[in-house]
């Protein structure tokens, strides 16, 4: 194991979490790896059971675990209670406390650590600011919406400036447009306090549009960490590629392997596809294109030019700046095509023949 | 928005007639109340301005002498009204055993309901039938049996001899002791069950929040699990300290009637004090004393646990 860079601010070291013993025994987490650096916006993505939130919670210490280390910046905090970490967090259900009001509830982490009265009333109003809800300072929590709760467990998280602030799905309460709304907020809170966000939830787009780097979890295990870009482009494993975004999946022969790329061969056509790192395969292989890296050809009797790949629309779903198109391929096998709406392009309807062009570059092979 | 459309005829017939079916099943608990509640205490009332009969009951005789003898003494020669404070100090007595009973109950119950509530939730019933078994037995049962453990013979006192740990006993039965250790075991499970069911709902997400932003397990129990549950621990104060306020087996037996209390002291007006109008008043004036805090009690908690 490398030493980790200077700049982790939580290096999680082969973590296993194992609720129960003997035959009841359930592992959570299972030698789960992960450096997330200073001033990030991290993500933990995954199906719900898949471990992430469990993660969070060693990490805050409200478990142990029960192998592994967890440094923050390079201290093992593993086995120190919550009180004792510079780490708050901020929960799915917001967990305000009833018999205070909103000021109480955010000058709370400061007043546990003692911090002078003088000092408390002006971050309490510091925070208000930074997360507008200056009007509200006395009202009880149990008097405001659910989105100004909300910004109240932010604002109480944030108060006593912790190193690291953990975020529990905490916008999957919040109705369409309030999270929306909230996610910009949370970005430029990121943005402004610097603090590094490790954020937890199941829903792909919010992953996508907020965070700087992803890992996506399954069943207990780190599949892939990466950019938006990377696991969006360049997914290792099937489920990644599921999970995150429409897919196409095409079994594929693999004919020849080179440095970056194999050749494969589809449904009697040739690939060059993209490879996972460090990843060399050989015989029957998953192929996966993303919908919006193929487009679509009147006629498809050519198949030289086409890439070979054909078939016939079976359906079309129109949703405003794009349209999908379901393809039932020559030979077995559905495929969708997404095309930007933009005027004056041709159309398709359904029981056209089309061919498949599909992108340089876009194929690429799975991991499985 | 539209406004409900009116009532047809009919429909308020229905409602009217809704209501008397409601007034009818309302009948035996209004009844009830009446019968065993609202009338007895007339009656109590009614007797306390009455002057007493020779040997018990009443003659029919308007007079104020039983509030009056609360706090004075007629003298024998002069007739002249003389400030006693006799039956104050037994009340004021009363007053200290309950307050020290309902602290002690607190104390000791507030760990015990918290240790049930956070017991997995299909052993919680278990608990709470345990802390019920007591009342399974006689009340005067229980508190003889008490007796027979404290007394000069009785269990503790030979044990600690048998061990060599004392060389005579030690009275603790008819003290003071023994009367607040009788009460706060009789009414330790009225502390406990509202406690538990107040702490059974309390979230404990709340408990991680606490602690995830700095408060210690005693900062935490002091800052969010009391607060929280206030009403509980309300509940439970009020069903301890009203019913040791006017408690009369336990005193009785365990304080060997040498340290009276309220209870005994009524008890008393009606028995070999042939004095029923006194009783009666004693009776009122505890109740009114009880009412009275309760008032200020409510109205403060009121105030202050608005938020609950």
């Amino acid at each position: 194991m490398p030493e980790q860079p200077s700049g982790s601010a939580i290096a999680i070291r082969e973590v296993s979490k194992v609720f129960g013993s003997g035959s009841d025994a359930v592992t959570a987490l299972a030698q789960v790896d992960i450096d997330i650096r200073a001033n990030e916006f991290f993500t933990l993505l995954g199906p719900s059971g898949c471990g992430k939130t469990t993660l969070l919670r060693l990490i805050a210490g409200f478990d142990y675990p029960t192998t592994g280390e967890i440094r923050l910046y390079g201290d093992d905090i593993a086995q120190l209670p919550p009180y004792r970490r510079p780490i708050n967090t901020v929960f799915q259900n917001y967990a305000l406390f009833p018999h205070m009001t909103v000021a109480q509830n955010i000058g709370f982490g400061l007043e546990m650590l003692g911090r002078p009265r003088a000092e408390i009333a002006a971050r309490i109003d510091e925070m208000l600011r930074l997360v507008r809800m200056e009007e509200l300072k006395n009202r009880r929590t149990s008097q405001i919406s659910g989105g100004q709760q909300q910004r109240v467990a932010l604002a109480r998280a944030l108060a006593p400036q912790p190193k690291v602030l953990l975020l529990d799905e905490p916008l999957s309460a919040l109705d369409y447009k309030l999270r929306k709304e909230m996610q910009l907020e949370l970005k430029r809170l990121q943005h402004e306090t610097g603090i590094t966000f490790i954020f937890v939830t199941h829903d792909q787009e919010e992953a996508l549009t907020m965070s700087d780097r992803i890992a996506v979890m399954s069943k207990g295990r780190v599949l892939q960490i990466g950019t938006a870009h990377d696991i969006y482009d360049k997914p290792a494993e099937r489920f990644v590629a599921n999970f995150i975004g429409e897919t196409n999946l095409l079994d594929a022969e693999v004919t020849g392997v080179d440095a970056a790329t194999a050749t494969v061969r589809v449904k009697g056509t040739t690939l060059q596809a993209g490879l996972p790192e460090g990843f060399r395969p050989t015989g029957k292989a998953t192929v996966v294109i993303r919908p919006e890296h193929a487009e679509l050809e009147a006629g498809g009797a050519d198949r030289g030019t086409l890439g070979g790949l054909g078939g016939v629309i079976t359906n079309v779903v129109f949703f405003g700046t794009d349209t999908h198109y379901y393809i039932a391929l020559d030979g077995g096998g559905e495929f969708m095509v997404r095309r930007q709406n933009s005027r004056g392009a041709a159309g398709f309807a359904s029981g056209d023949r089309v061919g498949l062009r599909i992108d340089p570059g876009a194929a690429r092979v799975l991991r499985d | 928005m539209t406004a409900p459309p009116p009532a047809s005829p009919r429909e308020r017939q229905a409602d009217r007639s809704a209501a008397r079916r409601n007034r009818w099943l309302t009948g035996p608990a209004v009844t009830i109340v009446a019968l065993f509640g609202i009338v007895p205490l007339l009656i109590v009332l009614v007797y306390s301005f009455l002057a007493p009969a020779p040997y018990g009951g009443v003659q029919w005789k308007f007079s104020t002498d039983a509030y009056l003898n609360f706090l004075f003494q007629r003298d024998i020669f002069s007739d002249a009204l003389q400030f006693s404070p006799a039956f104050l100090l037994i009340y004021l007595r009363s007053f200290v055993f309950a307050v020290i009973t309902t602290l002690i109950c607190l104390a000791l119950g507030f760990p015990t309901a918290y240790f049930m509530a956070t017991r997995p939730p299909e052993q919680r019933n278990w608990w709470v039938l345990l802390i019920t078994i007591p009342f399974w037995s006689n009340l005067l049962v229980r508190t003889l049996a008490i007796m027979f453990i404290i007394r000069d013979e009785g269990l503790i006192n030979m044990a600690l001899m048998g061990l060599g740990l004392i060389d005579k006993p030690i009275t603790m039965l008819y003290t003071n002791f023994a009367i607040v250790l009788g009460l706060f075991y009789s009414f330790l499970p009225f502390m406990v069950l509202p406690l538990y069911s107040s702490l059974e709902k309390l979230d404990f997400r709340l408990v991680e929040a606490a602690h995830d932003l700095y408060a210690t397990r005693r900062q935490v129990l002091w800052r969010i699990v009391i607060p929280m549950s206030a009403p509980g621990i309300v509940a439970g104060c009020l069903l301890v300290f009203i019913p040791a306020l006017g408690a009369y087996v336990t005193p009785l037996i365990l304080g060997g009637g040498t340290h009276l209390m309220i209870g005994d002291l009524i008890a008393q007006q009606f028995g070999s004090g042939r004095n029923w109008p006194l009783g009666s008043a004693q009776a009122l004036i505890l109740m009114a004393a009880v009412l009275v805090a309760l008032w200020v009690y409510v109205r403060n908690a009121a105030k202050g646990g608005k938020h609950g």
